[in-house]
């Protein structure tokens, strides 16, 4: 949780994943500008002090060693999976990302470093395969055979790509985590803005925490009707 | 003069180590902060809002941001007064600071229930009362918008509990005065007020309101001024203490309720933006002691002149 700025303008921290890290050191934040928030940050020059809270919540879970990784990013949603991408051999996974245009293209290993081989798609064909970033995974998922326990798909983008990423795996019985997205207060778990629908485990709890229970959750404890 | 001024304060029955608490539904259940915060250095925690059941919530979204605040429906979500005192009570029990339960009750019926559930239950200080929710068997009208049913309400908690009871008012009706008599009359022993104002919020892409409860409660900065103002208009219509809230992010917001007359208050939205805004305050009103040779902080208590 970043605050963009000292004082009241605005008002709340804005939430951000950790993309990469320096010498176990410097997390790294790639940001796009979505707001007034983000407007300001993009203003700030380098060597400017920041106040941030973190890091919060449950990351993704890693792969066993037999598992293949299939990543999922949609726009700015490839932060984590870059971060996590990271963590992973080249043989061990598939990254494919989703943007609108081709001029909208995030490359994060020009700020991180590592380079690794991302399959581009762009909904208006500009670049890469044309179309959503779905339709990359369904093709591929087809393309290659599998054992269903030996591949897992992760991903994080906007909630109705998630939501169609969550029901391809749902189909194929692969497992999935997702990281969502939500407005957020607190950051902590204390104000329960951050709300997200979950199927009722004991009739009771029908709501986890994006900023403590995740924002990574497994795809099938999400209620994706309710988004 | 260097020494540390005494911050103690005394509100009726209950005795807190300095005049800060958190804000009820700003602080979880004191868990959340632990990391940040030393809660032992804490006047008070009031904890969420609880009910007799659990509660999940509204539908998101829940919050909006707004300018110098936030708007917000959470639909009073939590654990229920059994887990509470089951799992976390225990935990709370080992800070040393005020622990003060915030309740809130469909009917009136539920709001004894709520009060006999921590009838000698140890380390509650006190119980809040937010008479802000709407009453079922009334058409949904809600409990602290009439002063009649706010007293009835009072009544109820004060007969069947052994503890301090602050009654809790919301700032959306027209005569803030007169619902705190009611409640006074009542035998509530302290006053807590503002709750949040209601207010809404509108995405004009979509052209749909930011919240899917369509309207919520508003807090932070932006209330601060109507806060104060109502703060002030209840101290002057009661005799038993006082206890106010809204917008206050520092030292300078709190010591402007307690110059109009509150004798502690409580930090709600801040500790979002600041997790440690409330050790911060209680810091600066130490130094504002200092700097203004002020040994007791109730000095500057209902210290305004006008
Ligand atoms: C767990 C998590 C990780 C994130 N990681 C990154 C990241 O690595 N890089 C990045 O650029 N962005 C990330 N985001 C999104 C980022 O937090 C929002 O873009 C930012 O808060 C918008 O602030 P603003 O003031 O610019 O926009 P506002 O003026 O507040 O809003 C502009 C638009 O952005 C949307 N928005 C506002 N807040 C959020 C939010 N919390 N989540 C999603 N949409 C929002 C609003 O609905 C509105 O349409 C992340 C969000 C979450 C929940
Ligand atoms: C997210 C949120 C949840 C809240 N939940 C409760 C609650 O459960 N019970 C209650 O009495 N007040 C609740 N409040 C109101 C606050 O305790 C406080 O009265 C109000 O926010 C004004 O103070 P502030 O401007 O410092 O936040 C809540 C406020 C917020 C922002
Ligand atoms: S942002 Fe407050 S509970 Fe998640």
């Amino acid at each position: 949780m970043l605050r963009v700025n000292e004082g009241i303008d605005p008002l709340l921290r804005r939430p951000f994943s950790i993309c990469g890290t320096t010498d176990g050191e410097i997390a790294l934040i790639l940001y796009k500008i979505a707001g007034h928030g983000t407007e300001i940050l993009s203003g700030k020059k380098a060597g400017e002090k920041l106040s941030v809270m973190g890091p919060l919540g449950q990351g993704f879970t890693l792969p066993g060693q037999n598992e293949k990784a299939v990543l999922v990013a949609g726009g700015i949603g490839i932060a984590p999976l870059y971060f996590l991408a990271c963590a992973l051999k080249d043989n061990q996974m598939e990254f494919m990302s989703g943007f609108d245009t081709s001029g909208n293209i995030i490359s994060p290993e020009k700020i991180a470093g590592r380079s690794i081989n991302i399959s581009i798609a762009t909904d208006d064909g500009s670049e890469g395969y044309s179309g959503m970033v779905t339709g990359l995974l369904d093709e591929y998922l087809d393309k290659n055979i599998y054992e269903k326990d030996s591949i897992i798909i992760y991903a994080c983008g906007p909630s109705a790509m998630l939501k169609k990423v969550s029901s391809i795996a749902a189909c194929r019985e692969i497992p999935c985590q997702v990281s969502m997205e939500a407005l957020m207060a607190c950051g902590l778990g204390a104000c329960q803005g951050c709300a997200v629908k979950v199927f009722p485990q004991n009739d009771l709890t029908l709501y986890r925490h994006v900023c403590k229970d995740g924002p990574v959750f497994p795809a099938h404890i999400i209620d994706w009707g309710a988004i | 003069m260097n020494r540390s001024p005494d911050l103690r304060v005394t509100l009726g029955p209950l005795e807190m180590k300095n005049p800060v608490m958190t804000a009820s539904g700003t602080f979880g259940y004191g868990c959340e902060f632990e990391s940040l915060v030393d809660l032992n250095l804490l006047g008070g925690i009031v904890v969420k809002g609880l009910s007799l059941k659990p509660m999940a919530g509204n539908p998101v979204p829940r919050i909006a941001e707004t300018p110098a605040g936030m708007l917000n429906a959470i639909g009073l979500a939590n654990i229920g007064v059994n887990e509470f005192i089951e799992k976390k009570l225990p935990w709370l029990r080992g800070i040393d600071t005020s622990v003060i339960v915030n309740i809130y009750g469909h009917s009136t019926d539920e709001y004894e229930d709520l009060a006999k559930a921590f009838k000698g239950v140890e380390g509650v200080a006190a119980l809040e009362v937010n008479i802000s929710c709407p009453n079922v068997e009334m058409g949904g009208m809600v409990f602290g918008k009439d002063p009649a049913l706010s007293a009835r309400v009072t009544e109820r908690v004060v007969k069947n509990t052994d503890k301090p009871v602050i009654v809790k008012l919301t700032p959306n009706v027209t005569d803030i005065g007169a619902l705190a008599r009611a409640v006074e009359e009542s035998g509530a022993d302290i006053i807590s007020l503002i709750n949040t104002l209601t207010g809404m919020a509108i995405d004009i892409e979509r052209r749909r309101p930011k919240l899917a409860n369509v309207s919520g409660g508003l807090s932070g900065p932006a209330i601060k001024p109507v806060a104060l103002y109502q703060v002030w208009q209840a101290v002057n219509s009661v005799k038993i203490p006082v206890i106010g809230i809204g917008g206050i992010i520092d030292y300078r917001d709190a010591l402007e309720f307690l110059i109009a007359g509150a004798k502690a208050v409580q930090v709600g939205t801040a500790n979002f933006v600041n997790p440690r805004a409330t050790m911060d305050i209680i810091e600066g009103l130490k130094g504002y002691c200092i700097e203004k040779g002020i040994d007791d902080i109730n000095r500057i208590i209902g210290s305004l002149n006008i």
